[in-house]
């Protein structure tokens, strides 16, 4: 690297090391080792927990199922958008982008009034002498919470790949006697695999990890592995158990990454939002 | 070349209350080379999207064969298209490209392979299979693109500016390579372009499109001697046009001065456009100590006028090489002439311009403001 680029990313590589790649290697010492300093193991193995285990793969299962949710969503809007004139894609695209400008937080309190026992639905439910329904504090308001904070993330990247798509080469494969069907499988949905891995990498990930949207929507009952890492750190206080915890999440995480690298071989550039 | 393959028939089209195509009629013969020629706009592109299924008309028909096929899907004709900026499927290998459409068509695998080496060496692009589009130049990655379109086997290839992207050199070399192609597969080719020069190299029949109409239909010969309106002579080649009054048959007046022409039928004292090609004015210089009473000058009028009773002075104002030839501007009574010549006359000569009356072509003036397709120099 020359010595004027290095001078120039300076700054940007002093907050690299000082807030991500140090933390990170903290939080690696904290989980290989007890109170004492000593290194074990014992701080990964206690993810074997019964109830740990049932937050990781009610965790796993949450967001598989936002990010499907979300994809099945967000394609064919997308496809609608692109398909719009300039001024009226506009409209819609900031439209949903609109509650992405408030604060996360803010939205999933809104939610929760939304979805309380003596919540908004429930009154309208009670009005027309319907019987209440067990909304809030269930896995399918942390579903729903996750599908609604995450949606634009996986809408735009798609929106954008579908965009760069020339008309001329979905025009080239109607003219060789392809069908709609076939040429949305064969030639548009290939050419937006990049955008599509995007999507599922920016849903996924935070959605995985999510401690906010389970604490406001699931209340105490239903425990994510976010809020079992952070409890650890703020009601346990235990430094070493909740790194420990947090390296075997990051591993999950790493998994997910790799695979999505696999399937994004060389398809293009990413879409990056 | 006699059955028409193609009709289009009163074919009109707008987008956005703009007329594009204004009641078109055109017929397309069997193995004919058709270029629809024109600047942009002209709706060139149009009638070719409307061919390949991609537009639909307002109102007019599109006959095929014989058969209707006006509202037919694109994925239903028997035409393919080859697409500006070639449209390939970048995440596909080109023996995918080119596998395309015959995979759809559910060819049997060795057919298929068959048809990518066969096409691949019809493009002069043997062992290309497994490369991606991507890692190809302009040129080759345009040659896939027809290739891709003539393993179907379409009774017409659709081509829309297709050497557009390439620099010249390549567009040049591609244009021999397309002729070849086209005789060798024995299918008819319509191509869009606004390069004259490729249109006339290229084509058996080539139809000046502006604004929606058709201007001109004919050879490269007819259209470039022959041109029926100011708009055809001015977009084919240079050309000087000028305002003129057809006095009688076979005279006409310009600038004041009366040159025999071979042209008839126009009536008497009618306004009529007059096109002479540069390369059709013949210079004479006139030394510059000679008058008009001298020796010199007359023995030079006198061989002139042998073959056309008119011609002008002036003087040459520009003067510029261009390879095969000199071109020239010459001032003379208000009008600037440009001059092909392969002699050179150094500015500030005094000439004589004569040209022979075969080589005046006479035109009506348009007779609308619609068809005013391009401001005549007034003089």
């Amino acid at each position: 690297m020359k010595r004027r680029n290095l001078a120039l990313s300076g700054p940007y590589l002093v907050w690299t090391a000082a807030f991500i790649i140090i933390p990170l290697l903290m939080i690696v010492y904290y989980g290989l080792t007890d109170s004492t300093g000593a290194f074990t193991w014992s701080n990964i193995a206690q993810m074997g927990t019964p109830e740990r285990m049932k937050a990781l793969v009610l965790s796993l299962i949450l967001s598989l199922i936002a990010t499907a949710i979300c994809l099945i969503m967000a394609y064919p809007l997308a496809l609608i958008l692109s398909h719009m004139k300039a001024g009226a894609t506009g409209f819609i695209v900031t439209i949903f982008i609109i509650p992405m400008w408030m604060n996360s937080l803010l939205r999933i309190l809104a939610w929760q009034t939304l979805l309380e026992r003596n919540g908004v639905i429930n009154q309208i439910l009670t009005f027309l002498h319907l019987p209440k329904l067990y909304l809030i504090n269930t896995p399918y308001a942390i579903a729903l919470g996750m599908i609604y904070d995450f949606l634009p993330f996986m809408l735009l990247p798609i929106y954008n790949a579908l965009e760069k798509i020339d008309q001329n080469v979905v025009n080239a494969a109607y003219d060789l006697g392809a069908n709609r069907f076939q040429t949305f499988w064969k030639v548009i949905f290939p050419l937006t695999i990049p955008g599509v891995i995007s999507g599922i990498t920016m849903v996924f990930v935070p959605a995985l990890t999510t401690f906010v949207i389970s604490d406001f929507l699931g209340g105490s009952k239903v425990l994510l592995i976010g809020n079992v890492i952070e409890r650890q750190f703020t009601q346990v206080g235990d430094w070493n158990v909740g790194s420990g915890l947090s390296l075997v999440l990051m591993v999950f995480i790493l998994i997910s990454m790799a695979v999505m690298q696999h399937y994004d071989k060389g398809i293009g550039e990413g879409v990056v939002l | 070349m006699s059955t028409k393959l193609i009709d289009l028939q009163h074919i009109t089209k707008s987008f956005d209350g703009q007329m594009v195509l204004d009641d078109l009629n055109l017929y397309i013969r069997e193995n004919e080379f058709l270029t629809l020629l024109g600047p942009s706009g002209c709706g060139k592109t149009t009638t070719l999207r409307i061919l390949g299924g991609f537009e639909t008309p307002d109102a007019g028909r599109v006959i095929f064969d014989g058969e209707d096929i006006t509202g037919l899907a694109p994925n239903k004709r028997q035409l393919n298209t080859v697409f500006q900026k070639y449209a390939l499927f970048t995440h596909m290998t080109i023996a995918e490209n080119i596998a395309f459409g015959l995979r759809i068509r559910k060819k049997p695998e060795s057919y298929i392979k068959d048809k990518i080496s066969y096409a691949l060496k019809l493009v002069n692009l043997d062992g290309y299979e497994n490369r991606m589009p991507d890692s190809l130049s302009g040129g080759q990655q345009q040659r896939i693109a027809i290739a891709r379109a003539i393993v179907n086997e379409p009774k017409v290839l659709l081509l829309d500016e297709p050497l557009g992207a390439l620099d010249l050199k390549l567009r040049q070399d591609m244009q021999y390579e397309l002729i070849r192609l086209k005789n060798e597969l024995g299918i008819t080719f319509i191509y869009v372009t606004h390069d004259q020069e490729e249109a006339l190299t290229m084509s058996d029949t080539i139809v000046v499109m502006n604004q929606g109409y058709i201007q001109q239909i004919g050879t490269p010969e007819d259209i470039y001697n022959e041109p029926e309106n100011a708009f055809v002579a001015d977009f084919i080649g240079d050309s000087n046009i000028l305002n003129g009054i057809m006095l009688q048959d076979k005279l006409v007046s310009m600038q004041g001065v009366k040159f025999a022409c071979v042209d008839t039928g126009f009536g008497i004292n009618k306004p009529v456009d007059v096109v002479i090609r540069p390369e059709d004015l013949e210079l004479t210089a006139i030394p510059e100590h000679a008058d008009e009473s001298s020796e010199e000058y007359q023995r030079a009028v006198r061989r002139i006028t042998k073959f056309n009773p008119g011609f002008m002075t002036g003087t040459v104002s520009h003067l510029i090489f261009k390879g095969v030839h000199y071109e020239m501007e010459v001032q003379s009574g208000g009008f600037e002439w440009l001059v092909h010549s392969t002699r050179m006359f150094p500015v500030g000569t005094k000439v004589l311009m004569s040209v022979d009356p075969f080589n005046i072509q006479i035109m009506n003036k348009p007779a609308s403001e619609d068809e005013e397709a391009v401001g005549v120099e007034d003089i």
